[in-house]
């Protein structure tokens, strides 16, 4: 440890700490993430002078294939595909974790207790890590249903291969062998596809942040293969902001982890006190007479919003408000969405300024004095039966309070129930409205109502 | 590896931890995106091993395969990673900030 690349690597995971520090504002996140990104390459181009390294050609073949493949993702993918492509990337370092931890247990003839401790951390982390996000890639898709899928005796069957997979690690450990390495890929990769398996659509912010903090986990245990400190470093600061907004999006669901992880929301306790009354619908005409004399509007989308690809509409209806003297805010819910800030993203291509974003919290007590409160492609978010009725599967859940608003207008397709299959009371509410069709051709007519 | 090396490692582990916690927990909500995306791109940082992986020239072909694939899967996650949130976090803008970009051509 007191070679020249040292010190080099620590400068480099001085650049990631760093980057992350500017993260914490939207004026200087971009700069973070490019000296983030310096460090990066810093770290790569030190390595490839390292004395190990012999053959540079399949090195050029990697790094070239990886580079074209990744830039092409990055620079096509829709903004509303953004959790799917963050799930294949957490997929991806999961499995080159677990490959270069099972090159290890090839390259070293005697691991030593701690570096095959670190191979098996690896493996099984790294493993579920990819199986998992590759099953999350397919509800986010909705090439496989996002409805949980149960069946009996999964609890035991997971339950079973967990001690089995961490019988092959320990025996790893003690006696390592390539048939070791083979069965812990083999049960990670099983268990990574049946953990993710019963947990609805709705609940998929929290497995992202789950498998993000994974897929830092199981970097910072290929650190301890490789005894490589920078590693380590980065890995753990991967896996502790990975565990932070698991902890946040659990909150905002009032749920415990366990319960997310386990209980295949939605699919057992769905739908149980039933809503009575008609709602009332609402025309276009009707809408725009309500929103032309508002003074003060709240949008709150949802993930409807990004279905309907709406976002685009929506900021040119909030500009025209504006322009007719209202007070135009947007309320985001840090569940709205499949990802963590998933809206806020959606709303900045979409060109509104982040000022005009605000959180749950700040927004409730406001919500008297709201004219008109438009609820676009959102559900459970806004559903008051978290906070009045006990027998809800969502009781409990901290909710918009859209019904407290003067006038609630929802925009919507159909009466059908949100993704957790939860009635909401709030459809037909006195002061609720709802504007009936596709929340974009919606928007639209609105907006070209304002101009006429 | 060491047990001198394991505890100094296991050291780092736990102010890494510990300074994550501080450095992410001050992400205002609104950069939650982004910063999976870029923590995610730092989370490639298992390229390292991934060269180490390739680069060594004796290898058999089942570790050719391993290193080749890894390096693959690590510079897609890398690359691809800060791309994307630099994409995104160019998009974030204040009021009355109207750079043009691909997404402000657009307004009445």
């Amino acid at each position: 440890m007191s070679r020249p690349a040292d010190f080099i690597y620590i400068l480099c995971a001085l650049c990631f700490i760093l980057g992350l520090k500017l993260l914490s504002s939207p004026v200087t996140a971009r700069r973070g993430n490019l000296l983030s990104a310096l460090g990066m390459l810093v770290a790569v181009v030190v390595t490839l002078f390292d004395r190990s390294i012999l053959d540079l050609r399949w090195i050029a073949v990697g790094l070239g294939v990886g580079a074209v493949a990744g830039a092409v993702l990055a620079r096509w993918v829709a903004m509303t595909s953004m959790p799917q492509m963050v799930a294949v990337l957490n997929g991806f370092g999961g499995l080159a974790s677990v490959l270069v931890a099972w090159d290890s247990s090839l390259r070293f003839e005697s691991l030593g207790g701690w570096s095959a401790g670190g191979v098996v951390v690896s493996i099984l982390v790294g493993g579920i890590t990819f199986t998992g996000s590759m099953v999350a890639w397919a509800k986010l898709n909705e090439t496989l249903s996002g409805r949980p899928l149960l069946f009996p005796g999964q609890t035991v069957l997971n339950a079973i291969l967990l001690v089995a997979a961490l019988g092959a690690g320990v025996w790893f450990v003690l006696e390592p062998g390539q048939a070791r390495v083979v069965s812990m890929v083999a049960l990670a990769s099983v268990l990574g596809i049946l953990a993710v398996i019963p947990i609805g659509g709705a609940d998929m912010p929290v497995v992202i942040s789950l498998l993000n903090s994974y897929s830092g986990l199981a970097a910072c245990a290929t650190g301890f293969v490789l005894g490589h400190p920078v590693l380590v470093v980065t890995g753990s600061l991967v896996g502790a902001s990975g565990l932070i907004l698991t902890r946040l999006m659990c909150k905002a669901m009032n749920r415990s982890l366990g319960n997310v992880l386990f209980s295949g929301f939605g699919a057992v306790s769905g739908r149980s006190a039933g809503v009575e009354g008609s709602p009332h619908p609402i025309s276009i005409d009707d809408t725009y007479v309500l929103l032309e004399a508002a003074r003060s509007v709240v949008v709150v989308p949802g993930y409807g919003l990004a279905v309907a690809q709406a976002q685009h509409a929506l900021h040119e209806l909030g500009q025209l408000l504006e322009a007719n003297g209202a007070d135009v805010r947007f309320a985001i819910h840090p569940v709205a969405g499949r990802m963590p800030g998933h809206m806020n993203v959606l709303l900045a291509e979409a060109s509104v300024p982040y000022e005009s974003l605000i959180e749950m919290d700040a927004v409730n007590p406001t919500m008297p004095m709201v004219d008109v409160c438009l609820v676009i492609g959102a559900n459970d978010v806004v559903n008051p039966a978290a906070g009045e009725d006990r027998s809800s599967p969502i009781y409990g859940m901290p909710i918009i309070h859209a019904e407290a608003a003067r006038t609630v207008v929802i925009l919507k397709r159909s009466m059908g129930t949100g993704f957790a299959g939860v009635a909401n009371p709030l459809f037909v509410r006195d002061n609720a409205r709802m504007l009936f069709g596709d929340a974009r051709a919606s928007i639209q007519a609105l907006v070209a109502a304002f101009k006429k | 590896m060491s047990a001198d090396m394991a505890y100094f490692l296991l050291f780092v582990l736990l102010l890494s931890v510990a300074l994550g916690f501080e450095l992410i927990s001050k992400v205002p909500s609104t950069l939650h995106t982004p910063l999976m995306s870029g923590s995610n791109a730092i989370s490639g940082i298992t390229i390292i091993g991934a060269l180490l992986a390739a680069g060594a020239a004796d290898s058999d072909r089942l570790r050719l395969v391993l290193g080749l694939g890894a390096l693959i899967l690590a510079t897609l996650n890398v690359v691809g990673g800060y791309l994307v949130t630099d994409r995104m976090l160019r998009m974030f803008r204040k009021r009355g900030d109207d750079r043009k970009d691909a997404s402000g051509k657009e307004g009445p």
